[in-house]
């Protein structure tokens, strides 16, 4: 078949590579419709995060249909047309059992890794280095999906492939953020990041009931779409200070919400601080460069919660634990738990609350992955999500 | 899921010693002068500048050994041997009153060198010895013993995780280096293990004891490749989680090239091994199965780990 591989940094390729084989009983191998470039896909091109091996083939969001399973999956059939969720969940831990699906703790066959790094490990993820399992991504013509039995959702209404791809991971991605901030009415939601998780963050703050939504992003056409997705406000960061423009905005009080959806490889407006960390992740002594995140801190009300979804690898540095620790504020984060959100989103997009392909700028067959991955990482033609078709 | 190798005893002493150095720290930092006439060099300019230096030293290793790491005690022994040296040329030059002060304090000093020695000396191989005596057959010949533990909570009641460990035939399905456990009589078992280079090592083991539901202890009889031991604990996890599962193992290493051939068997990371068996222990249970991806086709194993294939389908 024809896959997506990792061949180091700032390079991927497409090329021939052996058909998938179904590993375990509760395994199904699906021969993909359609598949997208994550945002956090990009952290693996820059070469960000440890444990990637020459070869490894890329994409944790893809559907399909079903074209063989093995004999412990019993709810699906050779034919069925399926989204798959982007964290690997057993269904049966103490974990999965409390809806934690992305902590699972039998998902990842290397959790000895992740231990080192992390104290404890993650599920396992398609696609998305050695470090959370080493699985081979969707970014493909087929895929097997571990534990098939329990992500997998069917789709028998007739909704398009690009109505319902992005349940795999940002549309859950996006809700979860907006969802933590435990937005009540007259609640402002502040997000940083209107890329694809971003601006799911934004329609998820609006489905969620929130007053105001200020999107926070450097690139204007990404603001005009978080506008379309129910944005109040915008603030371009190059342009303003966005700590006084959100004091402005809410008179002083913050937001009372704080959705980091940027992640570690935020830029900032002031060449040095954007320089301080550049060269601090260089020599590796820090892994992030969270400017996103400290700002979002900084902002936030007193007594209001920060919402982490964008992705984090290892360490930073100049964590303000400070302004957390005394203003009371609370920090929400985690991989989404996709399973729990797959149902009840997909009802929302049935009945028309949430239109998840205003945010698709680019088709490509598969073979173009690699341009894909170019323009997404620079912004090209005002590129804000790539679904590719094998 | 977490695992253990350092015993409790050069633990306990570590922390005495950190303590130690602590007092002798804070106390040469904030009262040289004081420090310098209990120990008789009070007359000494060069000790009056040396002694907050000494102060520092003792501050640094101090905090590894509050924390329980008896390695750290080999810094002291540096630290004593400097001591003693210095302490040696003052006295040749000292008599009376400050000559006896400082008799006593190197003597002090000496005591304490040697139980640093010994700390030092136990973290290195008897860290396992004591806790491995228990378990190990009062037979067995050895010089030191590789002993490990690891601990996971696994979401099946206790009566069920114990009845599939119990079933010792099926032990292979989880533990890596296993090929085959099968009966050799009542209460006995045969092992056979793979080691490295395609040999392998056998023993007979004898159950020595079976609580239904809370513990299994097995030990190896004479005559085995490999002496060793080992002991699985089963209790209900709080909050209907299921069941903790703690397992320990000990493995006689005798002297010599044989020795060697055992600590072969085990790797860098024998501690990472008895985890990845348990890692597996605990999906077959929970899951059915033990979850392999494309890098990691074996599933949980320590080798693997250090050695991934890429994230893609093998022809």
């Amino acid at each position: 078949m024809r896959a997506t591989q990792w061949m180091g940094k700032n390079h991927v390729e497409v090329n021939e590579v052996p058909d998938p084989r179904l590993l375990n009983d509760r395994d199904a191998i699906v021969q993909i419709t359609s598949t997208a470039i994550c945002g956090s896909d990009l952290h693996l091109y820059d070469g960000f995060i440890p444990t990637m091996k020459k070869g490894d083939i890329l994409g944790h969001e893809f559907m399909g249909e079903v074209v063989e399973i093995g004999k412990g999956v019993s709810n699906l059939r050779v034919g069925d047309r399926v989204v798959v969720p982007f964290p690997i969940a057993c269904g049966a831990c103490n974990a999965c059992e409390r809806g934690l699906f992305s902590v699972c703790e039998n998902s990842n066959p290397n959790a000895g890794m992740a231990e080192k790094l992390w104290g404890h490990s993650p599920c396992g993820i398609f696609g998305y280095s050695h470090l959370v399992g080493g699985y081979p991504g969707g970014q493909a013509e087929y895929a097997r999906v571990p534990f098939a039995d329990v992500g997998p959702l069917k789709i028998e209404d007739d909704l398009t492939d690009e109505q319902v791809l992005f349940l795999s991971d940002i549309l859950p991605t996006g809700y979860m953020g907006a969802e933590m901030c435990d937005i009540s009415p007259g609640d402002v939601v502040a997000v940083w990041g209107a890329g694809p998780v971003g601006l799911f963050a934004v329609a998820s703050a609006k489905m969620l009931g929130a007053e105001r939504i200020v999107a926070i992003d450097r690139f204007g056409y990404r603001l005009d779409k978080a506008v379309e997705a129910g944005a109040t406000d915008v603030l371009n960061y190059e342009e303003v200070d966005v700590l006084d423009a959100l004091k402005e905005l809410t008179a002083g009080r913050g937001p009372d919400g704080c959705i980091d959806a940027a992640g570690l490889e935020a830029t900032h407006p002031t060449a040095a601080v954007d320089a301080y960390d550049r060269a601090k992740t260089a020599v590796m002594a820090e892994t992030e460069r969270p400017h996103a995140l400290r700002e979002a801190i900084m902002a936030c009300r007193n007594g209001g919660t920060v919402s982490i979804i964008g992705v984090y690898g290892g360490l930073m540095d100049k964590f303000p634990v400070g302004s957390l620790m005394n203003r009371s504020l609370t920090v929400r984060t985690g991989q989404a738990h996709v399973h729990r959100y797959l149902k009840p989103l997909y009802e929302k997009i049935r009945d028309g609350e949430i239109d998840p392909t205003f945010l698709i700028s680019h088709t490509l067959p598969l073979d173009r992955a690699p341009e894909g991955y170019r323009m997404f990482r620079d912004k090209e033609d005002d590129c804000t999500k790539v679904v590719l078709k094998p | 899921m977490s695992s253990r190798s350092a015993s409790r005893g050069p633990r306990r002493t570590a922390r005495v010693l950190g303590l130690a150095s602590t007092g002798l720290g804070v106390a040469m930092l904030r009262d040289p002068k004081g420090v310098a006439r209990f120990s008789g060099v009070d007359d000494s300019a060069t000790a009056l500048s040396v002694i907050p230096l000494v102060g520092a030293r003792e501050l640094l290793h101090a905090g590894p050994l509050l924390a329980g790491r008896p390695g750290w005690a080999w810094t002291r022994v540096a630290g004593d041997a400097i001591d003693l040296t210095a302490m040696g040329v003052a006295l040749s030059s000292r008599g009376g009153e400050r000559g006896r002060r400082l008799r006593t304090a190197t003597a002090a000093v000496a005591g304490l060198a040697a139980l640093d020695l010994l700390t030092a000396a136990r973290s290195r191989r008897a860290g396992s010895r004591s806790a491995a005596r228990e378990l190990l057959p009062s037979s067995a010949p050895w010089k030191s013993a590789i002993d490990v533990s690891a601990a996971a909570t696994v979401n099946r009641p206790p009566q069920e995780v114990y009845a599939r460990w119990h079933d010792f035939s099926r032990l292979p399905e989880f533990m890596a280096h296993v090929r085959e456990v099968r009966p050799a009589g009542i209460g006995r078992w045969h092992w056979v293990a793979e080691a490295p280079g395609r040999r392998t090592v056998q023993w007979d083991a004898e159950v020595v004891e079976e609580s239904p539901g809370e513990r299994i202890r097995w030990r190896s009889l004479p005559g085995a490749d490999v002496e060793n031991a080992g002991v699985v604990e089963f209790r209900p996890a709080p909050g209907e989680q299921g069941t903790e599962v703690r397992v320990r193992l000990a493995y006689a290493q005798p002297g010599g090239k044989a020795g060697k051939a055992v600590a072969k068997l085990f790797g860098e990371a024998p501690d990472q091994q008895v985890r990845d068996d348990l890692a597996r222990f605990k999906q077959i249970l929970e899951t059915g199965q033990v979850v392999r991806s494309e890098g990691t086709p074996e599933g949980p194993l320590a080798r693997r780990m250090a050695k991934q294939q890429p994230a893609a389908p093998r022809s």
